[in-house]
């Protein structure tokens, strides 16, 4: 399966009208990439401020890579308790779709939305490369277009970015399919069992450690892999 | 308190000028412009603008020839003089980009010393009005298998990706080189380049009477106190007091809000003139601007927002804490930046404000402890014509016809791949993010990093940087030239236009004459050569002292080359494929072994490096260029450490596609593998544009030699002549060779 590059995406007028909202805490990075996604998936990215309590109507969530706050005290502790996480809490539990990539698992993981937590990679390098994923799960709201068992590349680059949780956490996430994607061609991170994505139960929230939003374009990434995540979440939300 | 006035009463008063880094006749010219002794305050801010590494002092009178030989250029905006070039890349757009060392401090104290090293070029940047878009290193390390190497490359990599992936910078590129010379001087230089629309273009100067001084961004402590001059200008010897507290500490999540703050604060037309704080802290910062202007300065210095309330004038003036801008805002924008300020959580306050006079005061606690002329803190320092000499052996030493033995080509070539200088870097550049921003277009191990700067148009620029030290020790007339023939054609190799030129010149002491002649010859030859080549220089950056004793460093001046693009997709990769595809060979191999890849293997460091001809490598870039533009390359990577032996390895390994290639008629096999001769490249051509290549080449009559064909049939195996290689074997070797030893 390709996904289609921007032009064809913009073309899809359906989506034209979906808002989603990609966040901005002191230290995010990813943020105009994450918004870059979405519009070459045919959405509307709209900014959400970390100060701010408002969602300004959106139908989803990204929260993006980077370093909020630092990373002080722990990955993702201090942003949990930004003003705007709190509607996004509510919102998640009440089905809105959620996708944290990199910081953002870290603070999805915080934040209890998620499961488990990331360390240390097992390496104590940051590693930055094109990682092969597969996707394990597509009943989540931001993997419904890809196949059972596609593989993916996506880049991964993360300094902490080993998932863990406990034996009978990791056996229930295992057993509930919400295991969404696992890493392939070598662990880049240590993370148990070669996860780099999970879900919540209802799955709508999902966090990841790779990066789907730097896979959107042939020109600057390895692929376009990534875009099925943004692709999927709109064919949840408008069908 | 040491003020104006006490200063006036007391002239006998001994001071500690000689530790601060001045000489007794540089002491005495300071009383003579202000007609007293200097107070503490002032012997602080004229030791660290007086130093080397802000003043230029020794390399001035050379550096002049940059500006007297420039070429006609009209992408040039802003020259040398400001924080950073700035170049017209079409379209509206500006680009700025600048190298500079931490040299010192990153033997000292690694990690901080290479994080703060990006930390400030960044700022750098900044404070010419564009957004930071990438960063790029050229790291120069001891012996790979010294115990104390691994000290630094551990701390240095990590300060390097610590601050730059905290920062959302991607990094593009740089340099990773280990030699003995640099065993306790590595070299630690940070590139980074930004852009902006024209109009944004801001420049360091505080216009105005009434208009107010900010400072924000981080607390001003301890950190960095005498890091220009005590640190940065002086060679190290073993006897010498810890130099530690000298260096800063950085925190890149300050950083991080200083740039985005910063930039609506631009983009909001709140700033009049704005300046970065690096070496030397508020004193370059308040002199520097306040001779820039209009008319002079008065700073409350207690305003200034302190972590450590210990802290004396004179400390707070020679302070390099990081993480600090200073600005010029009319009154009635006050309000508006600090609304912005705020939303950003920097610390912003006002310390002072242009006045009508033509002194800088600054006031501690009501005294005025600081009244001066700015311009002779700033500008008027002293400069010297040091004594030069030419090495006594180096004519005897060039003299030796270098021939290296010719081993058996094949464990030669995987020799090569097992040299931590020609293995892989991915060990370095995976610890760096290259993806953030979206807009990497190319990055290592590719000729040079490519950048989208509008992602409508597709308009980008190419950067590579280069400098084979050991050809510059053998000649550093010729292998500066050569540096910058082999940034220009990196650049070219991607299909960019080569515009501008920046450098970081890593030398040893100025007061050593022979150091002093291979500086005069190092910039003389690059001047020469971007006159030639038809590109300025933009502006750059002078590192001496890198010497431990008496024994300097191999000059290293590290030279960058930008290029644009109308459109980065049609940027030319090093890897080749798909099958059948035309391997060509550009330029003529001669045998040139001075300070090549195999004669440093072999222990030799003698001879001549290789010819240059700039005017071939100007053919040679309008060939690659064109080939780019009008679709007739799938494929280009240039010809330089290791020879042809090297890059066809190179190109292999990236594309993972086996190729056969042959050696032409009449060539030595040894020779046509490894010898280092400049001006070639090689090139992937269509079948299809095979035609139309060849004679573009002829009707330049530049020489174009067809030697192979992509072929995977082979099974993933590189060919040249009856010797064959695995590109999984030199895969292992390559990539093995760096994690083998960190």
């Amino acid at each position: 399966m390709r996904w289609c590059t921007r032009p064809l995406a913009q073309s899809l007028s359906y989506r034209e009208g979906v808002r989603v909202g990609v966040v901005t805490f002191p230290g995010t990075l990813d943020d105009i990439d994450a918004a870059r996604a979405v519009t070459y998936a045919g959405a509307e990215p709209v900014a959400l401020w970390h100060g701010d309590h408002d969602l300004r109507g959106v139908a989803a969530v990204v929260l993006p890579g980077g370093f909020s706050y630092g990373d002080y005290l722990r990955c993702g502790a201090i942003a949990r308790f930004a003003p705007v996480m709190s509607e996004i809490v509510d919102a998640a539990e009440q089905g809105m779709p959620v996708l944290g990539i990199c910081n953002g698992f870290q603070v999805l993981c915080e934040a209890h939305l998620l499961p488990g937590a990331l360390v240390r990679n097992d390496s104590l390098h940051f590693v930055c490369r094109d990682q092969t994923l597969r996707v394990e799960s597509t009943n989540s709201a931001w993997t419904g277009a890809f196949e059972p068992g596609q593989e993916i590349v996506v880049p991964v680059k993360n300094g902490e970015g080993s998932y863990i949780a406990d034996e009978r956490t990791l056996d229930m996430l295992e057993a509930d399919g919400r295991v969404v994607f696992r890493y392939l061609g070598g662990n880049p991170n240590g993370s148990r069992r070669d996860i780099a994505g999970i879900s919540n139960a209802q799955g709508n929230v999902v966090g990841l450690m790779p990066h789907p939003e730097h896979a959107i374009d042939d020109l600057t990434g390895p692929g376009v892999d990534g875009l099925g995540l943004f692709a999927s979440v709109l064919t949840a939300l408008v069908g | 308190m040491d003020s104006v006035a006490h200063a006036a009463q007391t002239p006998d008063h001994p001071q500690p000028y000689a530790e601060l880094g001045l000489k007794p006749d540089e002491y005495q010219r300071i009383r003579d412009i202000l007609h007293r002794r200097p107070t503490s305050s002032e012997l602080a801010m004229y030791s660290v603008m007086w130093s080397e590494h802000c003043s230029y002092k020794s390399s001035k009178v050379h550096l002049r020839q940059f500006g007297r030989k420039a070429p006609e250029s009209e992408a040039l905006l802003v020259g040398i003089g400001e924080n950073a070039g700035v170049v017209d890349i079409g379209d509206g757009w500006a680009v700025t980009f600048k190298v500079e060392s931490h040299n010192h401090p990153s033997y000292i104290e690694p990690y901080q010393g290479a994080a703060t090293g990006v930390g400030g070029i960044v700022r750098d940047i900044l404070s010419m009005g564009a957004r930071p878009l990438a960063v790029m290193d050229q790291l120069r390390f001891g012996s790979v298998d010294d115990p104390d190497t691994a000290r630094v490359v551990h701390g240095v990599v990590a300060g390097v990706g610590g601050y730059g992936n905290c920062l959302g910078l991607p990094n593009i590129g740089g340099e990773t080189v280990f030699d003995p010379c640099y065993q306790t001087n590595p070299l630690v230089n940070a590139l980074c380049v930004g852009a902006m629309r024209h109009e944004d273009i801001h420049v360091s100067s505080a216009r105005g009477a009434g208009n107010l001084v900010i400072l924000y961004g981080a607390l001003t402590g301890g950190d960095g106190i005498g890091g220009v001059s005590v640190l940065a200008s002086e060679s190290f010897d073993e006897t010498g007091p810890s130099k530690r507290p000298a260096v800063q500490v950085g925190d890149p999540f300050t950083e991080k809000l200083l740039i985005e703050c910063t930039l609506e604060l631009l983009a909001a037309d709140l700033i009049d003139g704005i300046q970065d704080l690096g070496g030397a802290g508020l004193s370059c910062a308040t002199s520097e601007m306040a001779s820039n202007g209009d008319g002079g300065m008065h700073v409350w210095l207690d305003r200034v927002p302190l972590r450590d309330q210990s802290l004396s004038p004179e400390e707070i003036l020679m302070s390099e804490s990081q993480e600090r801008m200073c600005a010029v805002v009319t009154p009635g924008n006050l309000d508006a930046f600090m609304a912005i300020c705020e939303k950003w959580a920097v610390t912003a306050t006002v310390i002072g404000e242009v006045t009508q006079g033509d002194r800088l005061v600054i006031e501690w606690h009501d005294e005025v402890v600081v009244d001066v002329p700015p311009r002779t803190v700033a500008h008027d320092g002293p400069i010297y014509e040091r004594p030069i000499a030419e090495p006594a052996t180096i004519r005897t030493r060039q003299a030796v016809t270098t021939e290296p033995r010719q081993t058996d080509p094949r464990t030669t070539l995987l020799d090569l791949l097992g040299n931590p200088n020609h293995g892989s870097k991915a060990w370095v550049t995976d610890q760096y993010d290259r993806y953030v921003r979206g807009n990497t277009v190319l990055a290592q191990p590719e000729d040079s990093g490519v950048l989208r700067i509008d992602e409508q148009t597709g308009r980008g620029v190419a950067i590579a940087t280069d400098c084979n030290a050991r050809f510059v020790e053998l000649d550093p007339y010729r292998g500066t030239q050569l540096a910058l023939a082999e940034a220009y054609r990196n650049v070219s190799a991607t299909g960019a236009v080569p515009l501008a030129v920046t450098n970081c010149l890593n030398f040893g002491s100025p007061e050593d004459p022979e150091v002093m002649w291979q500086f005069e010859q190092a910039v003389t030859g690059l001047a020469d050569g971007c006159l030639q080549l038809g590109i300025p220089v933009t502006g750059g950056n002078v590192s001496f002292y890198n010497q431990t004793g008496s024994a300097p460093i191999h000059p290293t001046p590290v030279v960058g080359v930008l290029g644009v693009f109308d459109d980065v997709a049609r940027r030319t990769p090093m890897a080749w494929g798909p099958d059948g595809e035309l391997i060509y060979v550009l330029g003529v191999t001669r045998s040139e072994f001075g300070g090549s890849a195999v004669a440093t293997s072999q222990g030799l460091l003698t001879g001549m490096p290789p010819e240059v001809d700039l005017d071939a490598e100007r053919v040679l870039s309008q060939i690659l260029v064109a080939g780019s533009r009008d679709g007739m390359l799938t494929a280009a990577h240039d010809v330089s450490d290791g020879g042809i032996g090297l890059a066809l390895a190179e190109m292999a390994m990236r594309s993972g596609i086996g190729a056969r290639t042959w050696v032409p008629d009449g060539e030595d096999l040894f020779t046509w593998l490894f010898s280092e001769s400049a001006t070639r490249a090689i090139v992937v051509v269509p079948r299809s544009e095979e035609l139309r290549f060849t004679e573009m080449c002829g009707a330049r009559r530049f020489a174009c030699t067809r030697i192979g064909v992509v072929d995977s049939g082979l099974g993933d195996v590189l060919q040249v002549g009856e010797l064959e290689w695995g590109i999984a074997e030199m895969t292992t070797v390559s990539a093995g060779v760096l994690p083998a030893f960190f």
